[in-house]
């Protein structure tokens, strides 16, 4: 029965937190893919915080080394743990049946997770876990309430305390509204590191996304400068053919 | 005759003519070119409204040579699709470019059309005798619809999956058959396997062929009636001693090369969709279509891709489901009796009088208002505007046979308006 209650506000959260839109308000985050150091140490956070339980199973390790600048052997000597091989995918080892008995849901893959919900939402997100006892985790988040997910990285930002502001309506009744964050228990990151943190494993995730974007824009310049020639040259071949029809 | 041949064979240009006779007496290749091409007459006056045709054409052409090709590597399974997509993304060389010009050009295969079919709505291109023609451009529109909404399905992303749920389902509001109908369609009591299957093979086979017969049906009665013109002048009727239309031009080479531009142009403006924006904000590609088929969560907001929400706003505004897919329907299907809505005795908009405009303006600001609102999540104020709009877009064809029989038009002249540059 809680297994169930549990797939259920897992799937019913992100329609209460887009429907609601003005509870969780996003943070913007400056996320830019062609940073190849961010794109390692997002690497890095990647493959030790959320490769344990979450797959990114279309992302190949021998491509995204390549993309991100580091050598098949800095690959294997820094981010592979587990006896795959470097033309793999990202795929892991937990068995989704366990995995359902551990948190209720199976952790999604996070391949195109990026692209599914856009970066402001993951850097918010991950950023955005509270202590909240009455959660099995012992955490609660103000982007998705409810989430089976626990604070995976609450080492690193420390534990914080959900500060609420409550009006009452024409009823009386008190409508809760989140202020803001207070933090409770340093971790071993200043604050500003950790979003920095946080904005490099984003910077990962939207990478893998679509691990073409590096081409695509780079191809993007010439094939319109192309195009453009092209066009004034018709341009030039319809004025001459042109002058004949009065 | 042998030794004939032989000395006009000797030089290149020759033997090139030999082989050209050897094919005419065959097929009839010259006779086709001249008049389809180098012999058609199209008027002068073409102005920019008139490149959509050629452009839709392009569009056609490229999304079946990249479909062709995502066919190579799609796997048409509930299992396989959405990983299958994603493989050619990631792993097959190019695979990215060719799935970006598929998805870009499917929108732009709309925007195209939509202009297309709006330059016939001002200039009368529908009118007598040109009647054939635009319900064949009709018949175009409406394949064209089932292909873009068959393709859809394919990726299996969750907002395929429901999107088809909520299109499927529509063919339910209609009484007594409805039930077995959606049944029908899907091959199964929900969207499955088996229904992505048989969209497969709707949108690989059976929907392109329908197309390029009808294109080749469209063109064939275009060139039989003669291109209407921004003037609404029958260039036909005054013609000089050799027979040829006074105003009009050889379509080659005077509109290819024209047309070479319209191409230039397009071709900017799609490849900087496909190169720097492929998803268009989320109105090309829709977000909640990154996360694979679920038949357990439905996306937050379910709306269909942008070319149908004009549709998709007339039916959700109205509060009763089988009368909402009705009117849904009818919108669609008024545009194919225009050539009879239509009473005035001009055809363009230059001539007509100020009913007309107003009419037609209404009828382009609706369409895009529904457009957007179709979109938006229901709200009470966006469901009263899509109303009004859509009252509107109704009026435009409804009142068609009043406002143009009593609305006053302007002398049209006997010849076309030309400024040579």
């Amino acid at each position: 029965m809680r297994t169930k209650l549990l797939v259920l506000l897992a799937a019913l959260a992100p329609v209460a937190a887009f429907a609601s839109g003005g509870e969780a308000r996003l943070d913007h985050v400056n996320i830019d893919v062609a940073n190849k150091p961010a794109l390692q140490r997002g690497a890095r956070n990647f493959v030790n915080y959320c490769l344990g339980c979450h797959s990114a199973k279309y992302v190949r390790y021998n491509r995204m080394a390549a993309d991100i600048g580091i050598t098949e052997q800095q690959l294997i000597d820094n981010l592979m743990f587990t006896g795959e091989r470097p033309h793999d995918t990202m795929r892991i080892g937990i068995d989704p049946d366990q995995a359902r008995r551990w948190f209720g849901v199976v952790p999604p893959d996070l391949s195109l997770i990026a692209r599914a919900r856009g970066t402001d939402y993951l850097y918010t997100f991950l950023r955005s876990f509270y202590a909240d006892p009455a959660r099995p985790t012992g955490v609660n988040n103000i982007v998705l309430p409810g989430t089976a997910m626990p604070h995976v990285l609450w080492q690193l930002q420390g534990v914080q305390e959900a500060v609420w502001e409550g009006h009452p309506d024409a009823q009386g009744n008190v409508q809760k509204h989140f202020k803001e964050f207070k933090p409770a228990k340093p971790g071993t990151m200043k604050p500003e590191e950790f979003d920095g943190f946080v904005r490099d494993t984003v910077t990962f995730l939207e990478y893998i996304g679509e691990p073409a974007r590096l081409q695509r824009e780079s191809l993007g310049f010439p094939v319109i400068a192309f195009l453009v020639f092209f066009t004034l040259l018709a341009w030039a071949l319809k004025k001459e053919y042109w002058k004949d029809v009065k | 005759m042998m030794a004939s041949t032989n000395q006009t064979a000797r030089t290149e240009g020759g033997r090139i003519k030999a082989l050209v006779a050897w094919i005419d007496d065959r097929f009839p290749m010259t006779k086709l070119w001249k008049e389809q091409a180098s012999e058609y007459y199209a008027p002068k006056n073409m102005n920019f409204w008139y490149y959509f045709g050629s452009l839709a054409m392009l569009v056609l052409v490229l999304q079946i040579l990249t479909g062709i090709f995502l066919t190579m590597n799609y796997k048409p399974s509930a299992a396989e699709a959405f990983g299958s997509v994603e493989y050619i993304m990631r792993d097959v060389d190019w695979g990215w470019l060719i799935r970006y010009m598929h998805s870009t050009g499917a929108s732009f295969f709309f925007i195209v059309v939509y202009l297309h079919m709006f330059r016939a709505l001002l200039y009368g291109s529908y009118q007598k005798p040109r009647e054939l023609l635009w319900i064949f451009g009709m018949l175009i529109y409406f394949a064209l619809m089932a292909e873009g909404f068959f393709g859809y399905l394919l990726p299996w992303g969750n907002m395929s999956y429901w999107g088809a749920q909520v299109i499927v389902s529509l063919f339910g509001a209609i009484p007594y058959v409805g039930d077995s109908l959606t049944e029908w369609i899907r091959g199964d009591f929900y969207i499955s396997d088996v229904t992505l299957n048989r969209f497969f093979a709707l949108h690989v086979i059976a929907i392109p062929f329908a197309l390029v017969f009808l294109v080749i049906a469209h063109l064939m009665a275009l060139h039989e009636v003669g291109s209407n013109n921004p003037d609404g002048v029958e260039i036909k009727k005054v013609k000089g001693p050799d027979g040829i239309p006074l105003d009009g031009i050889a379509f080659h080479p005077y509109y290819t090369v024209k047309d070479m531009v319209g191409v230039g142009v397009f071709l900017i403006l799609f490849c900087l969709v496909i190169f720097f924006g492929p998803t268009m904000g989320g109105y090309f590609l829709e977000h909640a279509n990154f996360e694979p088929a679920n038949a357990l969560q439905t996306p937050p907001h379910i709306a269909p891709v942008w070319y149908y929400t004009p549709f998709y706003a007339i039916l959700r505004s109205v509060p009763n489901k089988p009368l909402g897919a009705a009117l849904m329907g009818v919108a669609v299907v008024l545009f194919v009796f225009l050539p009879w809505l239509d009473r005035s005795k001009v055809k363009s908009i230059r001539y007509r009088g100020p009913l007309s405009k107003f009419f037609i303006t209404a009828f382009a600001i609706s369409f895009l208002a529904l457009g957007y609102l179709g979109m938006q999540p229901v709200t009470p104020t966006y469901t009263m505007a899509a109303r009004v709009f859509a009252t509107v877009y109704f009026a435009f064809f409804l009142l068609m046979p009043w406002y143009t029989s009593i609305d006053k038009t302007k002398p049209v002249p006997t010849r076309v308006t030309y400024h040579a540059h």
